[in-house]
């Protein structure tokens, strides 16, 4: 065996090797680094053109104008990054990545639980930490995401993790954040079964279905004030979000059943976000009296209905910022893991419908943080948080120029390839070899 | 079942030979009546627009011996004295299903079937040309008194069963007679629909084009089994050929099925008679041009409860103006020359037909014009105008008596005579009770108003404070009025009854709640109305109510007028020309008449329209190589593993709303493609988004020839279900060997063909030999690279080239084999992990395909993708490092050249289609919106007319909401809303 061809049996060896494992979680940040050059976008509406960013210990230590300040980077990484730009890392919330991996493969399917009241059932611990798709998010900025169930009236309750990780305890940012509820819908389809039209009418059910939520919030408040003398899992599963330490996600779209939302967690003294809100933006001064967040329904959709402006999802974040509703947006509906790398896009679709670049940049970024609760360590590029942030060659809103050329989580310098970067290279590589 | 037609037979038997003379009579005497029936001093209509007045009418044995003034009346006749009274011809409703019992319908079963339930047919179930309604039919008298009761003498009955549903029968709504009397015609035309049968689970056909290539393929076997040429009997083809010289009639249900079906008929030299929609106003010109009688249901809509202000969002501005417009639809027709029947198909029962019928001539319908829909015409359409629809000597005597003018709101239909027999509704000495009264009881005055029909009148019971429940009872001629007490706490009553000898008052005994008897007598107060006649008057003050225009489409964002064709001039815009010029800088663009006549800086604008598109790009309309907006009724025939045989270009679909929010996309072409449910899929539509034009006017002229194939999971059904393991093929394995079976039997058939012999016509092997002969292109689904190549192997070995792979997702892997084949690839910019195949999907396939050499273009096979496609092609510049120019081309000049239009548009070259967008920035940019999209020179999308329209629709829908809540508040009928729900396609929706 001549050398050549041993070399090419390792090369082969390890190509298939690196095809089929996941990218390595970085190891934690060592030295101190500094970003130089760059135009920091903050996340909160800042933004600093000729900006210097140091972190050390996975936590951000400085971000100020360079003309401003003098620090001597000596003993840092330093990474010149002029004529490129920095961002926080953009925060998912509401998405099933790492619960599901193939859509048409039953067995991958780990996102939806049989039941109507399983506020007990946890997403992190299904958490696939070595997702393909999941790794696909981070050479487009999307760093951090919010696991959250699906299905039956309370889903389950949701965790917050950073895409960087051994597996579900690593990645994991706040535990069980929040519990989600899938408010009862205003139209109910016929039972076509029954000879009934397959049609949607008005749900003749929906007060009874209200009330069933009130009653079951209700006994589970009673069975936590009691001595619990059996164990009932599914009142336990409700203990933080009525003790206020955990929010409640109300996924609701109808300008009604909003309303009766906002009154159902006011009479229960409730913490709630809505998720979805399709007509929010009809009860805008409402949610902002109430203080109540919305997360937002995918925004590269289509209107609900024939009558509707065609650019209405575009411009629905627009419309609530305006009324002064504190929003983020999401991915969620069809293949809405794949499409979560799209979050950037969403943002800039929202800018071209109305919106201020920089406020389009909290929608993914900031507000995220605030409404899951994690600003406190994350979401902008300020001082003391975590230096989970990323560099991009231009505008990270527009897919032309999303280009990044580093990312980090928690300081740590994670790796920008993929399951499909690598298939890329190798067949690139292919065709020029041949 | 053999032994239950014989038994039926039997007593068919018996039925018809008592009429007969040679019946031996065994239970009495010979008694017959040989009397004729003389009507005199009425106003008679023997037709529509003829009037007799103070005439006679004579009949006998059921038959009309003579009409007119000087009429002699023969001794032995029974004389009716009509004064002030009326007659008509009765109506003939030519779509029913009167007597024909249900088909039974076939247990139902989880696997799918797809071979026919039958032996000695045609191969598909719900073929059933061979039915007769005549061995289904059973005089239904129930049905046939209600009918009576809404005028109608004769109907046409048939089995509502299946896509050819075999012949029907036309009855005489006599039940005092026989069979033998009443049956008209045991084979009076042949039915056609678009549902299928019951009786069978047979998938195929699954969508609409499958049953409009099912009906062109049954006709093309009907020419060659005339020929005789076929070795083996065919029931059904016999039976279809035996009924080809019948009236036709096809359920097409709406507007664009009607012109759909039509133009089967065109191709075969058929002219059906189309059952329509009632919607047929919205498209009246293409519906004239079809020359068809048409049969229109007049069930129009009630308003919706719009009470919640919730819930009633969910109505569109279609629906609400559904139920404003199509009351006005047999006017429409009927000023349009369109010759038409009307019928009660789609009513819940007769008793709505004349409320409905009233309310079309409210709306303007002519009341010559509707007696003609439902006398003349119908007769005429079944070929019986010498016997039916009229009253004339030799006509069967089917006639009503009325009070007046038969269109009059309180006319009363008095008797129904249906060939020479006479049948009662209402009793013609019944003294007209209705009116206001007023009586005395027991010290309480009460006044009373009794409206209503005269039969069957209404009463109202007031007291000077309270309204008391009531009832009215009018038997013979004695009256009862029972009402509450005023104390609604106590459920008593109290009880008048009066013989009715007067119309001016009633008298007679009260029976008051304690039991007591006492008198009373109610006198009749002035004028004519009733109170509760003025009170619906109101409701109907106006003359004709008020009608909102149609729109094109008739729907949110239709144009109250069709664009034109305009001169314009964009001056200084940034124009990407897709051609050797590139990029250029502050360049005028000048379209005329539809094409791009110049080029250049300072242009001059003679007489064309300047736009001033400084600081803006324009650019080549986006052109969507896959997408699935634009149909109706399923873009899938998934019943067999292939079905070349059906083409979307059968059911585009005009008015689906994604046209537009596609051209406020940029986009002006795109090809709509069959779906994958099947190796070999179905041929394609190629068309420019003409928003507001009909069907077939969105379709390129000389369009090019496409045919969509698909491989992998779809077509091998692996995500369909546990119970969907039967057709062939289940693996890829398979896959492969249908193709290379198809392509031999398309090359024995063509072989057949040319040589000139007698041949059988076939749709889906005439659609594959004209791949072979490379007059058609594949465009075919994929995801894998080893069926990528093995299709291209396939068509090596035929010796033709597969044109386009679309999806494509492994393309990247096999992109040196593609470029030597010479196809091109039409991809997604980032779809994958939504099944095992799309596992090595990657957001760079475009880019390295690109690379080697292949034509790439970048496709949505979503309605809401296809409206960011300059989005998705932009994501080439991120993830393969593309060009913005050449990235550009992928949604516009590549598909072009996938699709062989690139001649006629793609880029911004003199000569070109003007398929030009004018974007407010670069075309690539997130923050791009489209302004402007023009197609053929023609503005379908500005954004400035976009946002008057959304006032416009937001007007009008309240007008509406207001006029359907007045509606309620009137007491008219309103019904529940309805959501309704968007129908979205794409590769993998069955239906």
């Amino acid at each position: 065996m001549n050398i050549t061809k041993l070399y090419t049996i390792i090369a082969c060896f390890l190509a298939t090797n690196i095809i089929q494992a996941q990218q390595t979680p970085a190891p934690k940040q060592q030295k101190a680094i500094a970003i130089v050059g760059a135009t920091a976008h903050i996340g909160n509406g800042k933004v600093i053109e000729n900006s210097i960013i140091i972190f050390k210990n996975g936590k951000l230590e400085t971000v100020a104008d360079m003309s401003a300040i003098r620090i001597n980077t000596t003993d840092m990484e330093t990474i010149n990054a002029q004529d490129q730009h920095v961002y926080p890392g953009f925060i998912i919330p509401n998405s099933t990545l790492g619960l599901v991996e193939i859509d048409a493969v039953r067995a991958t399917q780990d996102s939806d639980e049989v039941g109507q009241m399983n506020p007990n059932i946890r997403s992190l611990i299904a958490y696939n930490a070595e997702s393909k798709i999941v790794e696909s998010m981070r050479p487009n900025g999307v760093l951090m995401g919010q696991i959250t169930p699906r299905g039956g009236r309370i889903s389950g309750t949701s965790s917050i993790v950073q895409f960087d990780a051994w597996n579900w305890e690593d990645a994991a940012i706040k535990a069980n954040d929040g519990v989600h509820l899938n408010w009862p819908s205003p139209y109910s389809r016929g039972r076509w079964w029954l000879g009934e039209p397959n049609v949607l009418k008005p749900n003749t059910n929906y007060n009874n279905q209200v009330t069933e939520l009130t009653d079951f919030f209700s006994a589970s408040k009673a069975y936590l004030n009691g001595d619990k003398e059996t164990d009932n899992l599914q009142y336990e599963g409700l203990s933080g979000v009525l003790s206020g330490s955990q929010k409640l996600f109300v996924h609701v779209n109808d300008e009604k059943g909003i309303t009766d939302a906002v009154e159902f967690a006011n009479s229960l003294k409730l913490n709630i976000v809505i998720v979805g809100g399709y007509q929010a933006y009809k009860v805008g001064s409402l949610l902002k009296q109430h203080n109540i967040p919305v997360i937002l329904n995918r925004v590269h959709s289509r209107p609900n209905s024939d009558d509707e402006d065609y650019d209405l999802p575009f411009k629905v974040a627009r419309l609530l910022v305006e009324q002064g509703v504190l929003v983020g947006l999401q991915a969620n509906g069809d293949m809405e893991r794949m499409n979560s790398r799209n979050l950037p896009f969403y943002a800039g679709t929202c800018v071209a419908y109305g919106l201020d670049k920089e406020d389009a940049l909290k929608l993914i970024t900031s507000n995220t943080a605030k409404i899951l609760g994690i600003d406190d360590f994350c979401g902008t590029l300020e001082v003391g948080k975590d230096a989970t942030l990323f560099i991009s060659e231009g505008d990270a809103l527009d897919m032309r120029t999303n280009i990044l050329t580093k990312a980090f989580i928690q300081g740590r310098n994670i790796s920008l390839e993929t399951h499909q970067t690598e298939l890329a290279k190798r067949y690139s590589d292919k065709y020029k070899n041949q | 079942m053999i032994k239950k037609i014989l038994f039926s037979i039997f007593v068919l038997c018996l039925y018809y030979t008592s009429a007969q003379d040679y019946v031996p009579k065994n239970d009495g005497v010979k008694a017959e009546n040989t009397n004729y029936v003389a009507f005199t001093n009425a106003t008679i209509h023997t037709t529509p627009t003829e009037v007799i007045s103070n005439g006679t009418l004579l009949i006998k044995d059921g038959k009309v011996v003579s009409v007119g003034t000087n009429v002699s009346i023969p001794k032995n006749a029974v004389v009716h004295d009509l004064l002030e009274k009326h007659i008509y011809p009765s109506f003939i409703d030519v779509y029913s299903e009167f007597g024909v019992k249900k088909p039974q319908r076939a247990e139902r079963s989880n696997a799918p079937q797809y071979d026919a339930s039958r032996e000695g047919y045609y191969w598909n179930d719900h073929i059933r040309p061979e039915q007769n309604a005549i061995e289904h039919y059973n005089f239904d008298s129930k049905n046939a008194e209600e009918l009576r009761k809404a005028g109608f003498g004769v109907v046409n009955t048939h089995i509502a069963d299946g896509i050819i549903r075999g012949t029907g029968s036309l009855i005489a709504l006599a039940p005092n007679t026989n069979d033998a009397e009443r049956i008209l015609d045991d084979r009076s035309g042949q039915y056609y629909a678009r549902s299928k049968s019951v009786t069978s689970n047979q998938a195929y056909p699954t969508s609409l084009m499958g049953k409009i290539a099912l009906l062109k393929q049954v006709n093309y076997d009907a020419e060659w089994y005339a020929k005789g040429l076929s070795e083996v009997t065919d029931r059904s083809l016999e039976a279809f050929n035996n009924n080809k010289s019948l009236v036709q009639f096809m359920d097409a249900g709406n507007k664009m099925n009607a012109l759909r079906f039509d133009k089967i008929g065109d191709e075969f030299n058929t002219q059906y008679v189309i059952i329509g929609g009632g919607d047929e106003y919205e498209m009246i010109k293409d519906i004239k041009a079809t020359n068809a009688t048409f049969v229109i249901p007049i069930n129009f809509p009630d308003a919706y409860d719009m009470e919640d202000p919730f819930l009633s969002q969910a109505v569109s501005l279609s629906e609400l103006r559904e139920w404003n417009q199509r009351p006005s639809n047999p006017k429409v027709l009927h000023k349009n020359g369109i010759s038409f029947a009307l019928t009660l198909h789609d009513l819940k029962a007769p008793k709505e037909f004349k409320n409905q019928l009233l309310k079309a001539i409210e709306y303007g319908f002519d009341e010559t014009a509707a007696l003609e829909s439902l006398t003349t015409i119908p007769a005429k359409t079944l070929g019986k105008e010498d016997s039916l629809g009229k009253l004339k000597p030799g006509y069967y005597a089917n006639f009503l008596i009325t009070s007046g003018e038969i269109f009059d709101k309180k006319t009363t239909l008095y008797e129904n005579w249906v060939i020479g027999d006479r049948h009662e509704i209402t009793p013609m000495d019944a003294i007209d009770m209705r009116g206001d009264y007023e009586f005395n009881v027991a010290g309480q005055k009460y006044d009373v108003s009794i409206s209503g029909e005269l039969n069957k009148p209404k009463s109202k019971v007031k007291t000077a404070s309270h309204e008391l429940g009531s009832k009215v009872m009018v038997n013979d001629d004695w009256v009862t009025l029972i009402f509450s007490s005023i104390d609604s706490t106590k459920q008593d009553y109290t009880r008048l009854t009066s013989k009715i000898t007067s119309t001016n008052n009633f008298n007679g005994v009260a029976i008051l709640p304690n039991g007591n008897e006492s008198t009373f007598y109610a006198t009749k107060k002035e004028g004519n109305n009733t109170s509760e006649e003025k009170k619906a008057d109101k409701v109907n003050d106006k003359d004709t109510p008020k009608v909102f225009p149609i729109t094109f489409p008739n729907e949110a964002y239709g144009f109250s007028e069709l664009p034109k064709q305009e001169t314009l001039l964009f001056r200084n815009a940034t124009v990407w020309t897709n051609e050797a010029d590139g990029i250029l800088e502050q360049t005028d663009v000048l379209i005329k008449d539809g094409k791009i006549v110049k080029i250049g800086q300072n242009l001059n604008a003679g007489n064309a329209k300047v736009i001033d598109a400084t600081g803006k790009h324009l650019t080549a309309g986006i052109i969507d190589e896959h997408t699935h907006i634009g149909i109706s009724g399923g873009g899938n025939e998934a019943g067999q593993n292939s079905s070349a045989e059906v083409t979307i270009e059968s059911i585009v679909n005009s008015e689906d709303v994604n046209i537009y929010r596609n051209l406020a996309g940029g986009v002006t072409s795109a090809q709509i493609l069959h779906g994958s449910a099947n190796p070999i899929g179905g041929r394609s539509a190629i068309i420019k988004l003409k928003w507001g034009e009909s069907p077939d006017n969105l379709i390129y002229s000389n369009s090019p020839k496409f045919i969509k194939f698909a491989l992998g999971e779809n077509v091998k059904q692996s995500n369909w279900g546990d119970n969907v393991r039967s057709r062939f093929p289940q693996t890829r394995m398979g896959v492969e060997q249908v193709y290379i079976d198809y392509f031999n039997r398309a090359k024995a058939y063509d072989a057949a063909k040319k040589s000139g012999k007698p041949y059988r016509k076939d749709l889906e092997l005439e659609v594959l030999a004209e791949i072979l002969n490379k007059e058609r292109f594949i465009t075919c689904h994929s995801y894998v690279q080893s069926e990528i190549n093995m299709l291209m192997k396939v068509a090596d070995q035929f010796n033709f080239n597969i044109n386009t792979f679309t999806h494509i997702l492994e393309g990247y892997k096999v992109a040196d084999k593609m470029k030597t084949h010479g196809v091109g690839g039409s991809t997604f910019s980032d779809w994958w992990a939504y099944k095992y195949e799309v596992n090595d999907a990657i957001p760079q396939n475009a880019a390295i395909m690109h690379n080697q050499g292949v034509v790439v273009a970048i496709n949505s096979d979503d309605a809401e993708m296809s409206r960011r496609l300059n989005q998705e092609t932009a994501k080439s510049v991120k993830y393969g490092g593309v060009s913005e120019e050449d990235a550009w081309k992928f949604v516009t000049l590549n598909p072009a050249k996938l699709l062989h239009i690139d001649d006629r548009v793609g880029s911004i070259k003199v000569g070109k289609d003007a398929d030009v967008v004018l974007w407010n920035t670069n075309p690539l940019s997130i923050y791009a919106k489209a302004e402007k999209t023009i197609v053929d020179g023609i503005v379908y999308f500005d954004i400035d007319l976009d946002k008057q329209m959304r006032d416009a629709i937001k007007r009008e829908k309240n007008e509406l909401t207001t006029m359907m809540l007045q509606a309620k508040n009137k007491g008219l009928k309103t019904k529940p809303i309805e959501k309704k729900e968007r129908e979205e396609f794409h590769c993998e929706t069955i239906n």
